[in-house]
């Protein structure tokens, strides 16, 4: 069966999603990334979406739902990489997005989730849900 | 439209020759002058069109130009047309290809004519109304040419008239000028997200000083601009909002709260810089020589 | 002049797998009629949209892919149906941000904004169509 790999990159995970994705796959994702949060625990994930040409509803509840799932195991996330097409067209579909931190690419991932991070510390709360 | 058989079919016939030479010396009567390879362009126009034409009333000798049988001569018009459009002709040029037909057609009728008015004066008109038809066609498809043209131009000006500049090294500037309707919305979206992309800029600051007028529609058109923006990871300030503007977006009870926004450009670029750990220092001068 | 159908293809909806299989054959059709990518990604979308729709709400169903005319203007329709329990409330059902507790709602209204023409048909009991139009 078909699997998404987790890298490990540092403190972070690494997460690099280049299919099609259908249901099976989605939910086995989810399963994979929380047992290498625990696993490694990790603080960050990064979700690199930038093989995507659709994002659909579909894909977009996915990753609002690993953006949660992750909070509660006290890890941030940030999506990166979405393609200008996909970004206007999830605009005007109206998928509000709330809540998932996105960055243009990697390294700008890596920033954006060192200053969350260090940001959750200060704040001391970490079961908050966004 | 008379359905009655005409003769126009067997005046070819017999006359096309004449009838080609006598419309080509018609044409340049009426028409501009022509230059040696613009007159050989006229005469294989000419003839190919004699040729689709007697192919159409051979199936066709009730002169319907709308009918199938007629499909020949309509694309030919319009490729014409189309040609003549871009070469500079003007319609009433263009449709006198057309129009300066009738004379040779109604001499060669008049000499077979013979001795029976009622057929000739039937066939002239019958002429006459498919001659009409058809120019008037190539008026039609001329006016559709300069649309498409007016409507290419528009396009290039849309893209022409949504800049993005590069204030600083992350830091982009979008000055929108005039209305901002939904198919600008399309264009700012993507000029301003592919220079995200090709920049990696952190910040854009939409001026929206040069906007007339801000409804809620054009509000909700800057909020999806920041919404996209966003996706890719870039924080929008807006700037230029005017005091009328402000109350405007309050009555409207838009609601602009997840953006921040300044009187001027100039100040959002101040705040972009500090948000991205940048300072401005002077050098002070240095002291003048003992 | 009326509209005329160019091309029609027909797809099945059953497992999820046929949801890519969808998507692809529109991605298809849209580079075919020259559409620029912005406006391929959102019919692609919508197709996405629709079609998980017709599989998750509609118990499974099929997809019509017609290339239109209209004069010179050419256009992409897809209608999707399924003859599912149909939608009890279209109204509420196209309101942004409604949901039956599996997140239907955003793919209705999501399509519709995603497209210049929308045309949902619904009878509980009997299955719904829905069908949408991007002209080039």
């Amino acid at each position: 069966m078909e699997r998404i790999p987790i890298l490990k990159m540092g403190e972070f995970l690494l997460v690099t999603i280049q299919v099609d994705m259908h249901d099976r796959l989605a939910i086995t994702l989810q399963d994979d990334l929380t047992e290498q949060i625990v696993k490694h625990r990790a603080h960050g994930v990064l979700i690199d979406i930038s093989a995507l040409e659709i994002v659909d509803s579909f894909i977009g509840r996915m990753l609002a739902s690993i953006a949660s799932m992750a909070q509660l195991l006290d890890s941030e996330t940030v999506v990166v990489g979405m393609q200008p097409a996909v970004a206007i067209t999830l605009v005007e579909l109206g998928l509000p997005m709330y809540g998932i931190r996105t960055a243009l690419d990697v390294e700008k991932g890596m920033t954006a989730l060192r200053g969350a991070i260090s940001q959750a510390g200060r704040d001391g709360d970490s079961s908050r849900i966004g | 439209m008379p359905t009655a058989n005409t003769r126009i079919p067997q005046i070819f016939e017999k006359r096309e020759k004449e009838i080609i030479e006598r419309w080509l010396d018609q044409q340049q009567a009426t028409g501009r002058k022509l230059t040696g390879g613009e007159r050989e362009l006229v005469n294989r126009q000419s003839r190919e069109f004699i040729r689709v034409l007697r192919q159409a009333l051979e199936r066709d000798s009730t002169g319907d130009v709308s009918g199938p049988e007629w499909a020949g001569v309509r694309d030919f018009l319009l490729d014409f047309t189309a040609q003549r459009a871009k070469d500079g002709y003007s319609p009433k040029e263009t449709a006198g290809f057309i129009f300066s037909l009738k004379l040779p057609l109604f001499s060669a009728l008049r000499a077979d004519a013979g001795a029976d008015p009622k057929t000739l004066a039937d066939d002239i008109w019958l002429t006459t109304l498919m001659l009409d038809e058809l120019g008037l066609m190539t008026t039609d498809a001329f006016q559709k040419t300069r649309e498409d043209v007016i409507l290419r131009q528009q396009k290039e000006l849309l893209e022409l008239s949504t800049p993005v500049v590069r204030l600083w090294e992350n830091v982009l500037a979008l000055p929108l000028i005039g209305t901002l309707d939904s198919a600008r919305t399309q264009v700012v979206m993507q000029n301003l997200l592919e220079a995200i992309v090709q920049t990696r800029s952190d910040f854009a600051i939409i001026d929206i000083t040069g906007v007339p007028v801000v409804d809620t529609l054009v509000a909700q058109h800057l909020l999806k601009t920041v919404s996209a923006a966003r996706l890719m990871g870039a924080d929008c300030l807006i700037s230029g909002i005017r005091p009328q503007i402000a109350q405007t977006i309050i009555h409207l009870g838009v609601d602009l709260s997840q953006v921040t926004t300044k009187a001027t450009l100039a100040d959002a670029f101040e705040l972009a810089m500090r948000r991205s750990g940048h300072r401005v220092i002077r050098d002070t001068p240095a002291a003048p020589a003992p | 002049m009326a509209i005329r159908v160019v091309s029609a293809d027909s797809m099945p909806i059953r497992v999820s797998d046929d949801i890519v299989l969808v998507r692809q054959a529109v991605r298809k059709k849209s580079v075919a009629l020259g559409f620029g990518l912005v406006d391929q990604t959102k019919v692609v979308t919508a197709s996405s949209e629709l079609a998980r729709n017709t599989l998750d709400h509609g118990g499974g169903g099929s997809a019509l892919l017609e290339i239109l005319e209209n004069g010179t203007r050419q256009g992409l329709r897809l209608t999707f149906e399924d003859q599912g329990p149909g939608i009890p409330n279209i109204d509420l059902a196209l309101t942004d941000g409604y949901t039956t507790g599996n997140g239907m709602g955003l793919g209705l209204s999501g399509a519709k904004r995603l497209s210049h023409e929308f045309e949902l048909w619904s009878k509980p009991g009997e299955g719904t169509r829905v069908s949408i139009l991007r002209w080039k």
